[in-house]
């Protein structure tokens, strides 16, 4: 029986070394002479325009994604097409690139002597936001694959034979069986969204005040010697991801028992 | 032999077993019959060292193995869904006992292809369970637990997952290898007429305890109580008494000892038939009857007819 | 009542299947622009070679790859010690901890950088200093490839036949011969995907190495850190040169596990 204590003790305590103790210590660090310092470093102007960079990004990429998740989940299970093979790898990529790569790729695509270049693209906004897209794709569509080819076309079938166009079989009959499933790749989305780092780092010039999201935001006030500030801001984050992590959770159950 | 005395087990709120005790004597082959819930099973597993009880003592061939784990008390055990290792082929499954023990190749090797032809699985040694039919595979499971000479066979609901035919095919063949190598076998079973067909001797399990010991015949003859007798067979109640359908004799007219009752549907059953019966105040029975029987009376449904129990069983309350 | 006629309901308007062109065209549009457009840039541009044959960058390369796979090994262990203890053990706040496992998921890569740094760099307070170290590198990478084996190992411990292991008991398997050839075996390929997709991540992973390492080249220089000073050094063709080389060598690594998941599942064909 002590072999089942050893093992608890082991896999518990490499959690809490490796996770818990990091991560539960810089929250301390924050807050330790107080709310007021960390408010103040969260509500500078800079942080709070990060902020808003960070929320704009997420506020475009995740419905993008959605939809388009969507879409090609449909595309992918119901509508067999020559290529859906290569379709459903492309979509699994961003999930093998590292983010720099990622930025690198988009760089020589929209950069000055890009392909596409020339339209104020990279250093600024809609570089980030192509960025972050590209990044978090693969989730909604991940999370809705597997439920469409488990719910089968049997109800679809009845639909149509009882007159309901494909827009009305969708919305009636497939949007209430993958509905959870959307909503777990949605959060799954936004969390990688916000926390985009390396792609966003080498497409936006890191510019304080104007192409700087939250993350990069955090590096700078590090480098900067800012550790107040640091730490306040990955707070910041770290809260948006418990919350982040307790949608997970409540989502995962139900759309696991479908 | 195998002494289970006194065996408590609970789960939680729930008395599997509430003191149950089973002798086995060595070389037979006894039955654990029971519905759900009766406990038989997991007084099988008790007996394997699966489950350890909260109360009582197993003893095989004199020592209490009570705290004794599975896997030294030499018992095999087969499993109602085989419990075949799926990573494993079949040759490999049956030798997995022997690899334990560290038995040489060479021997390995020659019990499991002896095994193999014992249970006729020789031509399937390199395929996968998951290549076989459900027939298959417990034949495998059995091979396996046997192969490391167990002083003890359990059974648990070994043909329970199989079909109807391969039920009956492997519950002849359980019985005719065990004419053969008298290894002392109990065989946990929900099917009474498997029970009967198979064991020397069948406990009659309910609700954790024990209702009688008996061997087949005896069983039907004289049971104990209610339960076993409606478990055992079919049964019609008329008032206190019980009576079996083939113990019905119908007659066309009264003569005082006689009940009333109206036909309401025959059953031919091959060369018997089964004569679903009701009487005035809505009690159903029914009557099983030779074909020959039958065509004498010359029974309708609608027609009233007189019966007499030719023999009956009451139970004192 | 009054019996109803029967009235036939007109059959609808027969409608051309429009739906399925349109959810596969605006799909691969999508696709296209997205992904691959930006991909076909990077191919396209890699030029300059000596980015990725030089000194530093093979050092870096090596690196890299060799923290990745010590990561992947490690994670094989912990992360199926953690997923039997969420699965065979019970304990209060066991879904607590089943949560937290997704942290890394959850949680922006330079957070969970930054937060290894401040408890096990400069400022310690436990007098663990691995910054600008290979130790930190480790440390960053493992907190970002948690969950991968964890979350593949954990549903098959939960659909493991029970009775297997029953089995295997009464014909004398003690607890570690049992683990070793039944359950292992069973829970190999789980293991193998979840390391594939742990060395993947790791050997991309640049937001979480970035602090703790220094970035020292020849030193602590992981290639993702290597790959961005190209870029900012104006060698974008380099980087890009670089970059590919990265994607075929752990496409390589890739495809070898998977044979050997292959293999370790041949009997369920």
């Amino acid at each position: 029986m002590i072999g089942k204590y050893a093992l608890r003790f082991v896999a518990l305590g490499y959690l809490a070394v490796l996770l818990v103790a990091p991560v539960s210590y810089v929250f301390w660090r924050t807050f330790e002479h107080g709310f007021g310092p960390a408010w103040d470093a969260v509500t500078a102007p800079d942080a709070l325009h990060a902020l808003k960079v960070t929320l704009i990004l997420t506020a475009i990429a995740v419905p993008a994604n959605t939809i388009f998740g969507v879409l090609c989940a449909l595309a992918i299970v119901r509508y067999r097409f020559p290529g859906s093979g290569i379709v459903n790898a492309v979509v699994d990529l961003p999930l093998a690139l590292s983010p720099v790569v990622v930025g690198l790729a988009l760089l020589l695509l929209y950069g000055r002597e890009g392909w596409l270049g020339g339209h104020r693209v990279v250093f600024a906004l809609p570089g980030m936001v192509l960025a972050t897209i590209f990044v978090s794709l693969p989730f909604v569509v991940r999370e809705v694959v597997p439920v469409l080819r488990e719910i089968g076309t049997e109800q679809e079938q009845a639909a149509a034979t009882l007159g309901a166009s494909a827009f009305q079989t969708f919305r009636r009959v497939t949007w209430p069986a993958i509905r959870w499933a959307t909503a777990y790749g949605v959060v799954l989305t936004t969390a990688r969204a916000l926390g985009e780092f390396g792609a966003v780092s080498v497409v936006s010039g890191r510019i304080t005040g104007e192409t700087q999201s939250l993350t990069l935001y955090v590096q700078d006030r590090y480098q900067s010697f800012d550790e107040v500030g640091a730490y306040a801001s990955a707070v910041v984050l770290a809260l948006i991801a418990v919350a982040t992590l307790i949608l997970m959770t409540r989502l995962k159950p139900k759309e696991e028992t479908r | 032999m195998i002494e289970a005395l006194g065996i408590v087990k609970r789960f939680g709120d729930f008395t599997a077993l509430d003191g149950v005790s089973v002798d086995v004597p060595t070389g037979s082959l006894i039955a654990l019959l029971g519905p759900s819930g009766s406990g038989k099973s997991t007084l099988l597993r008790v007996i394997a060292g699966l489950e350890r009880p909260d109360a009582g003592e197993v003893r095989l061939d004199g020592a209490d193995v009570t705290r004794v784990p599975p896997q030294s008390r030499g018992v095999g055990f087969v499993f109602q869904h085989y419990a075949a290792f799926k990573h494993m082929t079949v040759g490999e499954n049956v030798a997995f006992g022997l690899k334990i023990r560290r038995r040489p190749r060479a021997e390995v090797r020659q019990r499991v292809s002896e095994l193999l032809e014992l249970v006729q699985l020789s031509q399937l040694a390199e395929r996968y369970p998951a290549q076989l039919s459900g027939g298959q595979r417990q034949r495998m499971g059995l091979a396996r637990a046997l192969a490391v000479d167990p002083k003890v066979l359990l059974l648990d609901e070994p043909f329970g997952a199989l079909d109807a035919r391969v039920r009956k095919e492997l519950r002849l063949w359980l019985r005719r290898l065990h004419d053969e190598t008298h290894t002392t076998t109990v065989i946990v079973t929900h099917d009474q007429e498997e029970a009967m067909e198979v064991a020397d001797r069948v406990v009659v399990m309910n609700a954790g305890r024990v209702e009688q010991t008996a061997a087949p015949r005896e069983l039907y003859d004289n049971p104990a109580n209610e339960f076993v007798m409606s478990f055992v067979g079919p049964v019609n109640r008329l008032g206190d008494a019980f009576i079996r359908p083939h113990d019905v004799e119908l007659l066309l007219e009264p003569n005082g000892a006689t009940r009333e009752a109206m036909v309401e549907r025959l059953v031919h059953l091959g060369f018997e038939v089964r004569v679903e019966l009701v009487r005035d105040d809505g009690t159903q029975l029914s009557a099983q009857i030779t074909r020959e029987q039958a065509e004498a009376l010359e029974l309708d449904p609608g027609q009233i007819v007189y019966l007499r129990p030719m023999r009956q069983k009451t139970f004192g309350s | 009542m009054a019996a109803r006629a029967a009235v036939a309901l007109p059959a609808p308007k027969a409608r051309r299947p429009l739906a399925p062109g349109l959810a596969v065209g605006l799909s691969t549009l999508y696709l296209s622009v997205i992904v691959l457009l930006p991909l076909a840039a990077l191919s396209w541009r890699a030029h300059g070679w000596d980015a990725i044959t030089n000194d530093q960058a093979v050092s870096s390369l090596r690196l890299t790859v060799l923290a990745s796979l010590v990561v992947a090994l490690v994670n094989a262990l912990a992360g199926t010690a953690i997923a039997w203890t969420l699965v065979r053990d019970r304990f209060p706040g066991q879904g607590i901890v089943n949560a937290l496992v997704d942290l890394p998921f959850a949680l922006p890569t330079i957070v969970a950088g930054l937060t290894l740094l401040a408890l096990y760099g400069p400022r310690s307070p436990v007098g663990v200093n691995a910054a600008f170290t290979r130790w930190g590198i480790l440390l960053a990478l493992l907190f970002v490839t948690l969950p991968f084996v964890v979350r593949t190992v954990q549903p098959v411990l939960l659909e493991l036949d029970r009775e297997m292991e029953d089995a295997a008991a009464s014909l004398g398997a003690g607890k570690v011969a049992t683990f070793r050839r039944v359950i292992l075996p069973n829970i190999l390929p789980a293991i193998l995907s979840g390391v594939a997709l742990a060395f993947a991540r790791a050997v991309g992973e640049f937001g979480a190495v970035v602090l703790i390492s220094g970035n020292l080249p020849f030193k602590t220089e992981v290639v993702s850190v290597y790959v961005f000073g190209r870029i900012e050094s104006g060698d974008p063709g380099g980087a890009a040169a670089a970059s590919v080389v990265i994607l075929a060598i752990s496409f390589g690594v890739l495809l070898a596990i998977g044979g050997v998941r292959r293999l370790a599942t041949r009997h369920d064909r």
